[in-house]
This record gives C-alpha cells, sequence and structure tokens, in this order.
C-alpha cells in the first residue's frame, strides 16, 4: 500500500442528520416459555445524543435493544423509527455492538473488509483509516481474536460505524474491560456522538452514564420505570427502583 | 509359508527398493481417494452447511439420516452402486463397472455423509457465536453460508482429512465396484486382501505399512493443523 498523508479533515465528518428519530415504542411485549420478560412497554424517544439504558440484572436491558434493532421479534406491541417498522432498509442503517466482541476468524484488517464488502451501506472511509481512527492500523495483519479485549471491542466499534450507522446500539461495551481501555472507549463514544450517530448503551456502570448519557432509560423487571434527562435522573430520580439503585443498594 | 520375519524384511525390501508394482497401487489408491474426498467436500460443505444454518421442515429428519449414512456398510454401498452402474443397471450404459471411475463413485457416497454430518456440526457451533452479529449486518442467507464456510476452514479441513482417512482405508465398496484388477483397479486395500489369501504376505505386509503410515501421517496432520489454528485464535 503506498503511504499517503491524510487530511485531517476525516477525523471530523460533518454532523450526519438522524432521519430515524424520533422511535416511538407502544405496548411492546416479549416473553419466553410463557414468562413474560418485557411488558407494556411505551417508548418516545426523540433526542440526541446518548441515550443509556440502565437497570438492574434481568432487567430486560439488552432484550429491549435486540427488539429495538430487530434482533428479536416481540410477541405484541409496535417498534417505529420515524413512522417505519423494523424493515431491512431501517435496520441496515443501525448497528450493534456486543458485550464480547464478536469478531471473525480473520485478520484485525479483514474484519473491516468484511462490512465494507458486505453491508449495504457504509461511509466512505477506507479501511486503513477506519483502523487509523481505532489505532489499530498496526496490529492490522494480526489475528483479529489475538487482539487484548480493549482492542477487540475497539475493533467491533470500528466494525459497527463502518457501515455508517444512524442509530448505534451498544451492549454493555465495557463491560470486560480494564479501565484505560473503558476511558478510550468512551472518549471515542463521545465523538462519534457529537458527529451525529444516535447512541443507544445499556450499561452496569453508574458512572459511565454520567459521563456519557443525556438522558436514561431505567428498566425494572421487564418495565420502563422511567425515561429522564441525565441531570435529573441522577440528581432526583423519580421512581423508587432507580432512587435505590443509585443509592447502591441491590435492586432486585 | 513365509514366516513372519522374513514377510517383514521383504516388505521393507520392497518399500525401499520403490517396487513399481507397489508405487502403482499406492498411487492409484491415492488418486482415487484425494478425487473422492475433494468432490465429497464439493458436495458436503454446503449441504452440511445448510442444515446447520436454515430452518426448514423436515430438518431433524435429514439431520438423523445424515448420521444414520455416516455408518454406511460399505460392502452394501459396492453393491448398490455396482447394480446401478453394471450392463443390467440403470447407469449401465456409462461403461464404468470396474473402473476408477466407479471406485470414486462408491467412495463419493461413503464419505459425503461424514463430511455433511461433521461440517453440520461445525457449522451450528460457528453459526451461534456468529449470529447475532450477522444479523445485525443483515446479512442475506446466501452470503451466511460461504462466510461461515471459510470462517470454520481449519475445522473443515480436519473434516477433509477424516473423509480421506475413512476412504483410504475402506476396502468393501472398492473390491466390489472395481473388481480388483491388476494394473487398472487395484487399490491398497484390495490388494492386502488378495494377497494375504495369495499367501504372499510379504507384498500386503508392505502395503499395510504404507498405509498405517498414510493414516499416521494424516492424523499428525490433523494435529498440527489443530495446533495452529488454536495458536492463531482461527479455530
Amino acid at each position: 500500500m503506498p503511504c499517503v498523508l491524510v487530511p485531517n479533515t476525516w477525523l471530523m465528518p460533518e454532523m450526519k442528520k438522524i432521519t430515524q428519530l424520533p422511535l416511538k415504542v407502544s405496548d411492546l411485549c416479549f416473553s419466553v416459555h410463557k414468562k413474560q420478560l418485557l411488558g407494556d412497554f411505551n417508548l418516545h424517544l426523540d433526542s440526541q445524543g446518548v441515550t443509556a439504558v440502565m437497570g438492574p440484572n434481568g432487567a430486560g436491558k439488552s432484550l429491549l435493544i435486540r427488539l429495538l434493532h430487530g434482533l428479536l421479534e416481540p410477541d405484541s406491541g409496535i417498534v417505529e423509527w420515524n413512522g417505519k417498522s423494523l424493515e431491512l432498509a431501517v435496520r441496515q442503517a443501525q448497528a450493534m455492538v456486543f458485550q464480547k466482541p464478536v469478531l471473525l476468524r480473520r485478520s484485525v484488517a479483514a474484519n473491516i473488509d468484511f462490512v465494507l464488502d458486505n453491508c449495504v451501506i457504509k461511509g466512505n472511509k477506507s479501511c486503513r483509516d477506519i483502523l487509523q481512527e481505532a489505532g489499530l492500523y498496526e496490529r492490522r495483519m494480526q489475528p483479529a481474536r489475538l487482539l487484548s479485549g480493549g482492542e477487540q471491542q475497539r475493533l467491533a466499534l470500528a466494525r459497527a460505524l463502518a457501515t455508517s450507522p444512524q442509530i448505534l446500539f451498544l451492549d454493555e461495551p465495557t463491560a470486560s474491560i480494564d479501565p484505560s481501555a473503558t476511558r478510550q472507549i468512551e472518549h471515542w463514544l463521545a465523538q462519534v456522538s457529537d458527529n451525529g450517530v444516535k447512541l443507544i448503551l445499556v450499561t452496569h456502570d453508574i458512572g459511565q452514564a454520567r459521563r456519557l448519557a443525556s438522558d436514561v432509560i431505567f428498566m425494572h423487571r421487564g418495565r420502563l420505570s422511567e425515561h429522564t434527562p441525565a441531570k435529573q435522573f441522577f440528581e432526583e430520580p423519580r421512581s423508587r427502583e432507580a432512587q435505590a439503585y443509585l443509592r447502591g443498594e441491590l435492586v432486585i | 509359508m513365509q514366516d513372519f520375519s522374513s514377510s517383514f524384511a521383504l516388505a521393507f525390501a520392497l518399500i525401499g527398493g520403490l517396487d513399481a508394482d507397489l508405487l502403482e497401487i499406492i498411487g492409484l489408491s491415492l488418486r482415487v481417494s484425494l478425487i473422492a474426498v475433494i468432490i465429497a467436500a464439493i458436495i458436503g460443505f454446503p449441504l452440511g452447511a445448510s442444515i446447520a444454518v436454515i430452518r426448514f421442515p423436515g430438518r431433524q429428519a435429514v439431520d438423523i439420516l445424515l448420521n444414520a449414512l455416516m455408518g454406511l456398510p460399505p460392502v452394501v454401498v459396492g453393491l448398490l452402486v455396482y447394480m446401478m452402474i453394471s450392463r443390467a443397471g440403470p447407469l449401465g450404459w456409462l461403461n464404468i463397472l470396474y473402473s476408477p471411475t466407479a471406485m470414486i463413485i462408491a467412495q463419493v457416497i461413503l464419505i459425503v455423509p461424514i463430511v455433511a454430518a461433521l461440517t453440520r456440526q461445525t457449522i451450528e457451533d460457528l453459526h451461534r457465536e456468529y449470529d447475532e452479529q450477522f444479523r445485525s449486518f443483515c446479512l442475506p442467507m446466501n452470503r451466511v453460508i460461504p462466510i461461515l464456510i471459510w470462517d470454520a476452514r481449519y475445522s473443515l479441513l480436519t473434516v477433509v482429512l477424516a473423509g480421506f482417512g475413512r476412504a483410504i482405508a475402506e476396502v468393501g465398496a472398492v473390491i466390489i465396484v472395481g473388481g480388483n484388477i491388476n494394473h487398472l483397479t487395484r487399490m491398497m486395500t484390495t490388494s492386502i486382501a488378495l494377497e494375504t489369501s495369495k499367501g504372499n504376505l510379504a507384498l500386503a505386509l508392505a502395503l499395510g505399512l504404507v498405509l498405517m503410515l498414510l493414516s499416521l501421517t494424516i492424523n499428525a496432520l490433523v494435529y498440527a493443523l489443530r495446533a495452529s489454528a488454536k495458536h492463531l485464535a482461527y479455530a
């Protein structure tokens, strides 16, 4: 590959318009083996920036974002992105980063090329640009699954962003990596959000939600306890579950 | 009747002297089984991967059938292929009875179920890992299967070697459809059977040793492949 000096402008793409918002969720229900895991869920989401989804284990946070992204079929209820159901074109403009990064058994660069070759929507960045942004260009020839945990998650994030999503779901992306790697990823996520990508972030980390979130969805036992702006949520949460959760009590 | 030790001595002499008959037999065996295993892979990979990935009615039945076919008795396969391609059979006009082609067909039938069943297992595990991510990428099913096959390439190579091991060591099917004709369809296994019954233990033993060496090599290859794949975290 010839060595070309890359102009700095690609670091700051212009603000994209999120045409998929608002998100409207009506009476969403989901159950497995007749056990209801998510019930009567209603939500109206129109905010830019980062929406944190919080709640104790088993509250249905991961389930919710999978339903919103169309990875799971609800039993009943409606998910509408700007009036459109979860049709292919809507889903193609979304991406998800999982708690445990799912990396192909290929090199680092091949993982990026994979989405550039296979996904319908992609940004105008080359594999090289993408890897440089992720700080992984030096490692491009290495097997992806030999990267450290933090690097693997950065690669997964870079790969998700390569599909140029309007909505990016993140399912506890930093749950299994160390604090310095977490900081890198949070820093990057803040930039991504500033560039106009809507982030919907499931997190257990109250500090992370404080640092990143503009609004918070708090869930408890498959139901929405509250959806409030982050400032208000952390200062005076409305629901009792959220109050207890923020006090550090064990909310079951 | 040769005694035990002189048989061994003669066998090593045949191998060491690169006996022409011996080489011809080994060459044919390798050629037939290699072609058979390549064809079996071309059929078995997509077949096994489809069963692993696509939900269709009767999938479980196909799965059970495939597993049952893994244990197909070679002589029965030989008999069925024989009936198909003998003069009176529906494919008699092909005129391939007692030819290497016939032996390849028999071996393909024997190892396709093995390759497909092992492929299904491998691909199913990989698919479970990749599934959500691929659905998030909105990948269409017709792209998922080749991608899974490529990402499972190391495991699938060991599947191919398992199929090759079965093919090269098999005697029942190829002796029926090949006829064990000298210089034409004589394989390692069929020669061993014949030479043993003729009392020519030296040649039989020499072939047996080569066959064992091959099988050992194949297992070593499988082991080395697994190790290197694990090293690269590609397994």
